[in-house]
Formats: C-alpha cells, structure tokens, sequence
C-alpha cells in the first residue's frame, strides 16, 4: 500500500518508556503508524507489545516520551481519552457485556436517543449499517453470550468503528479464530484501511504478519529490533530480530515411519459422549496411537477435543448414555488416572501446576510415594530437591531456586516444568495440550524437541494443538475434530492451512492417506 | 371459608408492599455488581426512623421523608464502604444489619423511653385511600405507598430496559472494567444505585410501621430484608420476576394469618413464609446450578 511520507503519521508513539518496578517494560520506543496502513507489532512473550499498546490505548502513562495523532502531541488518562481521540482497541479478552444485545454493546456509553428515551431502532440500523460496510453482520438482537467467539470479535471491531477510531488496535486477533475466519477478519481490515483508517496488528504468528501487514515493527525486551516493509523482508529476519538469532533446524522428524500395522499403545473405540444435558460432545471416536508415533488433534474449540483428552487421561468417567473403551496397550481402562498415561494439561495453572508451590514441589508432584524420595517421616526433602535439580538441569529449566514457587517461572519455563515432570515418568503414553500456548518463541523450539525425544523413546504421543504449523511441524497425522467426530485424517507433510482449515470447519473430509472417520460424506480433495 | 375475597388480596398487598420496596433497592444494586445484603437493616432502621420523625412532626409524610433521607443516610456506610474503599460488601452488610437491631433497640429507649413496643395516639400512621376518597376495592384499605410500590417496579424495569442510565447500570455490572474504558463512570453509578436502595429501604420500613400499622417494635423487619434478598436471587435483574417472588412470599404471610384463624397454631403460621422462602431458595439453587453448567460449555 502507497503510504504518503509527507503526510505525519495517523498514531506515533515518540520515545516512549515505562518500567514497573525494576522490570522495563518499553525502553524508548518509537513507533509510527502511517494512514491507511496494517501495521503488524510483533515480539515473544515479554518484549513489551501489551505494554506499548496500552499506553497507546490510555491504559497506562508512559514514564517518557509521548502519544500523538496525525502530528500533534497527545494526553491520554484513560481509554475513554483514547476513543475520544479516535483509538479503538480490541482486546484479546473481549470486553463485551455478555447479557446485553449486540446493538446495545455497540452504542453502550454512546446512545443514541430520542426524547430522553433509548433509540434502539436506532442503534439497530446502526449496526447494521456498518456491518454493511465493512463486512461485518452481526444480528443486532442477540445476546452476546449465546454467540461464538468469531462473531464477538466483529462486536468489538463494530464497537470501535461505531465510535469514529481511525486508528484500531487489535491484539493477538486471530488467537481464537480458525485459519477461515482469520483470512475473513483480515478482509475486513483492508476493508477499514481502504477508508483511510489504520490498523495496529499486534501478534507473534509471522505468516499473517507477512501476509497481511504493510509494515512491520519488531519489537524485543522492552526496544524496537527491527522495522520492515513486509514486501521485501523474510520470516527468516523477523525471527532474528525477535529473538536476536535464527531458529534452529526443523523440529528433527523420524527418518523412518512407525510400522502402519504395529499394536496401538493407546486406542479408542467408538467413544460417545454426551454431556449433562444429554447433548453428544463425543459422537462415535476411533482412533490409535502406536508407540513412536505422534498423532494430532486438530478442531475449532468445543469440537470435542476437551471429552476426548478427558476420557483418555481418565478424567472424565463414563455417564449415564455414554459408550465406547479406551484400551492402553490392548486392555480396556475404566475410570480415573491411569499410570500409564501422562498428561501436560493445557490449563497451567490450573491443571498442571499448583502455583502456590514450589518448582520443587511441583516438579514431584505424583511422584510422592516413590521410595526413592521418601525419607524416615515422608518425604525426604533433600531427595526432592536432588530430584529436582536433576530434572531443571536435563530439561534446562530456568529458576533461580527450586524452592521459588512456580507461579515465579516465565511461561516457557513452567511449560518445560510440567513437560519435565510428566515426560520423565517415562509412561507409554502421553497426552499434550497446547504445549506452547503463552510460551515464547525459544522455548517453542525446546519444548518440540521435547516432545520430539519422548517420540524417539518410543512413548505414543496425542498431542492436541490450535496451532496448526505445531501440529504440521510434530505429528505423524493429524486427526481433525468437527462437532464430536475426527471427519478427517491427514498425515503431517500434507497438513496444509487450507485442508486443515476446511477439515475443521466440516467443509471436506478424508485425505490422501486414505482413511475417513465419521460421518460427513464428500469426496477427499 | 372461601379464602379468595377481597379482604386476601389486600393482606397479600400489606405483607408484600415493604419486601418489594426493599427488593427494588436490592435489584438496583445487584444490578450494579454490588451484592447489597444490608436490606434486612436498612428496612428495619427505616422503620425505626419513619416512626420517630412522625411523633416529633405530628406529620405521617413527613415521618416518611425523614425515615426515607434517615436510611439514604444509613445506606451511605455501605456506599462508602464497599464503593470507596473496596471492602467486601458482605462483610459491611452483616455490619449493617447488626447495627440497626442494636441502635434501633436502644434509641428506641431514648426516644421514647420504652423498650420492646412503642405506639401512643400521637403516633401518626399513614392514611388509607379510602380516607383520601379513593374507595376502590382491594386497595382502599392500603396505604398511597402501596400503590406507589406497584408504580416503582414498572418504572425501575422501564428505566433499566429503556433510558441511557438503564443500559449504562447493566453494563456495569456485567463488566466493569470493561465500562470504565469506555468512560461510563462506574462508582458514580454505583454510590447512586446503593443510596437509592438506602431511599427505597426507607420507605419500605415508613410502610411497616406507619402504613402496616402504626407503631415500632424492636426487631419489627422480622426478616423481610432477608426475604427481599432471596426474591434478588430469584428474580435476578428482572423487576416483575422479583414483585412475583415478593408476591409468593406475602401470599404465604396472609395464607397463614388465615390458617391461624382457622385454629391453626400461630407458631406454624408465623413460619409458614420463611419455610417456603426456603424452598424457593432450593429450587432457585438446584435451577441456577443447571443454568451455570449449560454456560460454562
């Protein structure tokens, strides 16, 4: 996109800094967002992105530097300042009111009225016509907490656009939309841009940066790394400028195949689940994992994922109407936690970890009434400790003590905790969700080749990710989810965006590789 | 004895009228996101206020604006509170509801010089419409707060679905934050809805004790400002489920006077509307709990 260099930018950011506490957050950043551009902010976890944006946003003050609009200087005390001033901000975590209409969370603190009285019909067209516009509908009479994650997202974006932003900032926006939905969303953003309006696009996938931003600035601990125009750079550079080097090889793949026929270390057999209110969640699953072999769940969410990954680790028992065995190694299991399964839950802080302990103590934690780590009166604490500095130094997890409690850990770290504790238990099986949700670019790369060795040790992995390069770049097949069935099942070099993407959305079905699960008919593409 | 003659109806009328008013006050500020438990001594304080006013004006309306501004004032501690300074409004509700049986009782020595029960001929009570010429049936026996009850739930459901307040108020407390970042200003709202609780408690405990009957007794609310409580979690934001929910429970009050009459122990029929506010409570819970696990699907 022609972005005109003599006129001053929509949104600047001049020198800006802010540190909490001893941390600094933004050390004088510069950043200039031109007219009518997409431009994409992007860095790991922790390089000061959200920072930036919500000074930007009016969330915070900077200590240094400033805000300003199309050239002039900029205060900014709140988010209402912001808007005021033509901002809009969607956040990662919508900020809708869930029992009110989607008319009424767009005109909300702006109405418009007539005789003292509310003007929905007003409201109503209103919605209507920007949805219109841009692309957006949405039924203004729903309620938003019966609507799905994609249609929210066009509130907020409706939300902004009702109240005049010229500058719209969205962070992390394709988080929660399937691959659809987000070249979707970003049809809508050329739409706003293409009506002077700019965009901020905050993210850390580097294909929609390149594919859908004009330009790029990078950002790393707290300083700007790197500025490009997304015509002439490489994923290549903007990894180095993130990360301050270059990725490693690919995650290392096996040279050979696990034999197609060998027994399944883990198999399930036309699961059915149904939920309390007697809806199915499971609708007849079959599926194996044989030993060496990582095998994927792909799916928008709810599509089943969470009854399967509960039933197999056994955390779900069987209710009233449901069918189907889980089998591991051959036997048929029932109910609970089996010891032959360990499980890297994908709510950190909630399932896998108890944050108010210590790295130690969360590092051995089912492990208690090992003899090893007992002592005269329980456990032993020195053991424990021993124990857990052998496992912070083979899975090199950064802490400054074992004894700090997890909570202290950054993302990727506590992510190699839990990968540490439940891949060393060596268990024929393994199940893994989301293994580098929230966690930085370099640890990614640990934790696959994690998850790659647990492979290579012959353990059978089920590995359920939303990010589908994780899936392409790990899994020997991907088995795609859609409304409780796998309706396809397609092997990991043929695991595109767009076959995925339509697989998850029950547009087609089957793969070359030839088998088809459940119900959905169509020829395989 | 056919129970459903006039006479019933206007004794449902009597019991519910103080527990809606109080309810009314309870639903703006749940609306709001403040839990206001402090109904129970808020009612009761009103009451207490309404009838001192009155024996020192010799003015019935003018004991209602002094118990109504009395209780404002009251109600002012949980605005404060848990407005201003974040405390947990529970906390500060107990509080509240403590206070008003302990200072109520002892003021009430002061004041008059008595314990327990206070009435005198001075004492005076609100008239009934039928006094004002306004003979209709049902509701001439009743006090003009009554039908001003009645009024209020219209308007406070209009105002809540139809005005820029209404929406305003509901956003907030859906999600405050997120009303705040759009430059709604939730304290301002907040400290407006709990204080117009403190106003309608107000008036509720001037219809116990001028309206109801004339006179004070300690301990007079008798846990109406509880039962308003439970018809908040019943009705939920929703001014006729919570009027119905109040209606349940005054119908279960006159219910047991008749029963009483009939030789029916009164111990029995004192009880008869706590036990069925108990019930609703269970079934509402049992309800509510199915709601919760279809939305966290």
């Amino acid at each position: 996109m022609a972005v005109s260099p003599a006129e001053p930018p929509a949104a600047e950011l001049v020198g800006v800094s802010k540190r909490f506490g001893p941390v600094v957050a933004n050390d004088g950043i510069d950043l200039a967002i031109a007219k009518g551009e997409i431009h994409a902010v992007v860095g790991e976890n922790g390089a000061g992105k959200s920072t930036l944006m919500s000074i930007l946003y009016g969330l915070h003050r900077p200590d240094a530097g400033h805000v300003a609009r199309n050239g002039a200087r900029i205060r900014l005390r709140s988010p209402a300042d912001a808007i005021s001033h033509g901002l809009g901000m969607v956040h990662q975590h919508f900020r809708l009111f869930p029992e009110l209409t989607v008319a009424e969370n767009v005109v909300i603190g702006a109405e418009p009225t007539r005789g003292g009285v509310l003007d929905l019909a007003a409201a109503r067209r209103e919605v209507e016509r920007l949805g219109d516009l841009y692309g957006l509908r949405a039924d203004p009479d729903a309620r938003i907490d019966g609507l799905p994650v994609g249609i929210r997202q066009r509130v907020e974006i409706l939300k902004a656009l009702y109240r005049r932003a010229e500058v719209l900032i969205l962070d992390e926006p394709t988080a929660v939309l399937t691959p659809g939905e987000a070249t979707r969303l970003f049809d809508v953003l050329r739409t706003v841009t293409a009506t002077g309006a700019s965009v901020v696009l905050v993210t850390h996938k580097l294909t929609e940066v390149l594919a859908a931003g004009d330009r790029v600035t990078v950002l790393r601990r707290g300083r700007v790394t790197g500025r490009f125009d997304t015509a002439t750079t490489t994923a290549d550079e903007l990894v180095m400028a993130m990360i301050g080097r270059s990725l490693g090889p690919a995650t290392p793949r096996r040279a050979t195949r696990p034999p197609a026929d060998g027994p399944y270390a883990l198999e399930v057999r036309d699961l059915r689940v149904r939920d309390r209110d007697g809806v199915p969640r499971l609708d007849g699953v079959s599926f194996g994992v044989r030993p060496g072999e990582i095998v994927g769940i792909a799916g928008v969410a709810g599509s089943g994922q969470r009854e399967l990954l509960d039933t197999v680790t056994g955390l779900r028992g069987p209710g009233r109407g449901d069918s189907g065995e889980v089998l591991l190694s051959g036997a048929p299991v029932r109910r609970g936690r089996h010891p032959a399964v360990a499980y890297v839950p994908e709510d950190r802080r909630g399932r896998a970890t108890s944050p108010g302990m210590s790295l130690a103590e969360n590092l051995i934690m089912g492990d208690q009434r090992t003899p090893a780590l007992r002592g005269r009166l329980g456990l032993s604490a020195s053991a424990v400790r021993e124990r857990a500095r052998t496992l912070t130094e083979r899975f090199s997890i950064r802490a400054a003590s074992v004894s700090d409690p997890i909570s202290s850990l950054s993302g990727g770290n506590a992510q190699k905790a839990v990968l540490a504790r439940e891949l060393s238990r060596g268990t024929p099986v393994i199940v893994v969700e989301e293994p580098t949700q929230g966690v930085d670019v370099g640890a990614q790369e640990q934790i696959h080749a994690l998850i790659a060795d647990a492979r290579d040790q012959g353990q059978a992995v089920l590995l359920q990710s939303s990010e589908l390069t994780e899936l392409r770049a790990l899994a020997d097949r991907v088995l795609v989810m859609f409304e409780g069935r796998v309706v396809a099942e397609i092997t990991g070099e043929e695991a595109g965006d767009e076959r995925l993407g339509a697989a998850m959305t029950g547009a087609t079905t089957g793969g070359a590789s030839g088998t088809t699960t459940g119900g959905t008919s169509g020829a395989a593409s | 004895m056919n129970i459903f003659e006039a006479t019933f109806f206007a004794a449902v009328l009597t019991a519910t009228a103080p527990v809606v008013l109080a309810a009314l006050g309870g639903l703006l500020s749940s609306v709001s996101g403040v839990f206001n438990m402090a109904l129970e001594g808020q009612l009761l304080w009103g009451a207490f206020t309404a009838v001192v006013f009155s024996y020192l004006t010799g003015s019935a309306w003018l004991g209602v604006l002094g118990g109504v501004l009395a209780t404002v004032l009251y109600s002012a501690i949980l605005s404060v509170s848990a407005v201003t300074f974040r405390a947990d409004p529970v906390v500060v509700a107990v509080g509240m509801n403590l206070l008003a049986l302990g200072l109520t009782a002892f003021l009430m020595r002061q004041v008059f010089g008595v314990g327990g029960t206070y009435t005198s001929p001075d004492l005076r009570g609100l008239p009934t419409l039928a006094d004002l010429g306004l003979d209709v049936p049902v509701l001439g026996s009743q006090s003009p707060l009554v039908p001003v009850t009645l009024a209020l739930v219209v308007a406070v459901a209009l105002w809540l679905k139809r005005t820029r307040a209404g929406l305003r108020l509901r956003g907030i407390g859906q999600h405050a934050d997120a009303a705040e970042s759009l430059g709604l200003r939730v304290g301002v709202y907040r400290h407006g809805v709990v204080l117009a609780a403190g106003a309608l408690c107000g008036l509720a405990g001037a219809q116990l004790a001028l309206g109801n009957v004339t006179l004070f007794s300690e301990g007079m609310s008798a846990g109406r400002g509880w039962v308003a409580v439970v018809a908040v979690m019943l009705g939920g934001s929703r001014p006729y489920r919570v009027l119905l929910a109040c209606l349940l429970f005054g119908a279960a009050e006159a219910f047991g006077f008749r029963l009483q009459g009939a030789g029916l122990p009164q111990q029995a029929a004192d009880a008869a509307p706590y036990v069925i506010t108990l019930l609703a409570l269970v079934v509402a819970g049992a309800a509510g709990r199915r709601r919760q696990t279809v939305e966290a699907r």
